[in-house]
């Protein structure tokens, strides 16, 4: 089984030692914290973006309710991994919660993508370990990472510009996957108006605020309309 | 001292929140999957987010008071999105804009004014 979970893991595995070592590099470039602060932060935080971001916030020396906000609002599209995979992971036992613990972007995509067998326990088995294999090569890249940073010597004043261009590449891909170009100017705006109005301690906050907002009054706007053309139709 | 208190403090935080991504749908909407607020956050909110985190940082990494304000950023910037439409490969984006940026940095080419 291991060597099936290993084959399925390989694209994610080339995903994440690169992307793990780029976290470490920045983590121990960037900040004056012991190298092995990196993969205890792959170990029990467990998310890219959010590991790169929290860099940034602890260079700032952000405060815990500004952390708690942003680490959540940047992860919240893992609610919406979590609510297409309630009947999947429906009597996994024990290893339900290492499973939702450990779902990231790649790990949904694999486990929503991979064939599966009538056998529930089997599949569910399998699920584990595809995800215990892809922390395993995150945390192994923060590793790899972070020792990198902390023992070759170069200049890396700039490499904090990682995060920006990842931001840059998950706004594409979500603009892909979506096909509709609304949500990213809202999301542009909102950190504009935010930018201008707020000093930057809380800018992120009043952006995610913003956004929120907007969202919702598209919601009930988006109501309105549907049930007005369903009156119509009457 | 104080600073690994703060430390601790900031993983254990980033931690929780970000387990609480994915652990409330578990705990509170085994039933309301198919609300149609839960549908519409889903279907905009990571974009919208991602975004705003585009744009707050790529505001940040700029000069604003160098000769031509922020291009030193939105260069790299303009490299990443160029690079990824073509070539769909987040690591080759990636890294292309941030040598790009390092480079611009480290010989101060663009973010003259001082």
């Amino acid at each position: 089984m291991n060597q099936n979970v290993f084959k399925l893991t390989l694209p994610i595995l080339f995903g994440y030692l690169p992307l793990g070592m780029a976290f470490g590099v920045l983590f121990t470039t960037q900040l004056d914290h012991p190298w092995w602060i990196a993969p205890l932060m792959g170990l029990v935080i467990y998310a890219g973006a959010g590991q790169i971001l929290a860099v940034s916030l602890l260079a700032a020396n952000a405060g815990l309710v500004e952390v708690a906000v942003a680490m959540f609002v940047l992860n919240a599209r893992h609610l919406f991994y979590g609510l297409s995979l309630l009947g999947q992971f429906r009597g996994a036992g024990w290893r339900k919660s290492y499973l939702i613990f450990g779902l990231t972007d790649e790990t949904y995509s694999l486990l929503t993508s991979r064939p599966r067998s009538g056998d529930k326990q089997h599949e569910q088995a399998v699920d584990f370990r595809i995800t215990a294999f892809n922390q395993l090569y995150w945390v192994a890249g923060c590793t790899v990472g972070a020792l990198l940073g902390e023992w070759v010597a170069f200049n890396s004043t700039g490499i904090e510009f990682a995060l920006v261009a990842l931001f840059i590449v998950l706004t594409i891909e979500q603009f892909k996957a979506l096909g509709d170009g609304f949500p990213v100017w809202t999301g542009a705006l909102a950190a504009g108006i935010a930018m201008v109005m707020v000093p930057p301690t809380h800018q992120l906050i009043a952006a995610i605020a913003i956004v929120t907002g907007i969202l919702l009054l598209h919601y009930r706007h988006h109501c309105a309309t549907t049930s007005q053309a369903e009156t119509s139709h009457d | 001292m104080t600073d690994g208190y703060y430390l601790a403090a900031f993983i254990l935080v980033s931690a929780l929140a970000t387990l609480a991504t994915r652990l409330v749908p578990f705990l509170f909407f085994e039933r309301h999957t198919e609300h149609p607020l839960v549908q519409h956050l889903g279907r905009y909110l990571p974009a919208a987010v991602m975004a705003l985190l585009a744009t707050v940082f790529l505001q940040r990494s700029a000069n604003w008071g160098a000769g031509i304000p922020g291009l030193d950023a939105l260069i790299p910037g303009i490299l990443v999105i160029a690079v990824h439409v073509r070539r769909g490969n987040a690591l080759l984006s990636i890294a292309a804009g941030t040598i790009a940026y390092m480079a611009i940095q480290q010989t101060g080419i663009l973010t003259g004014g001082y």
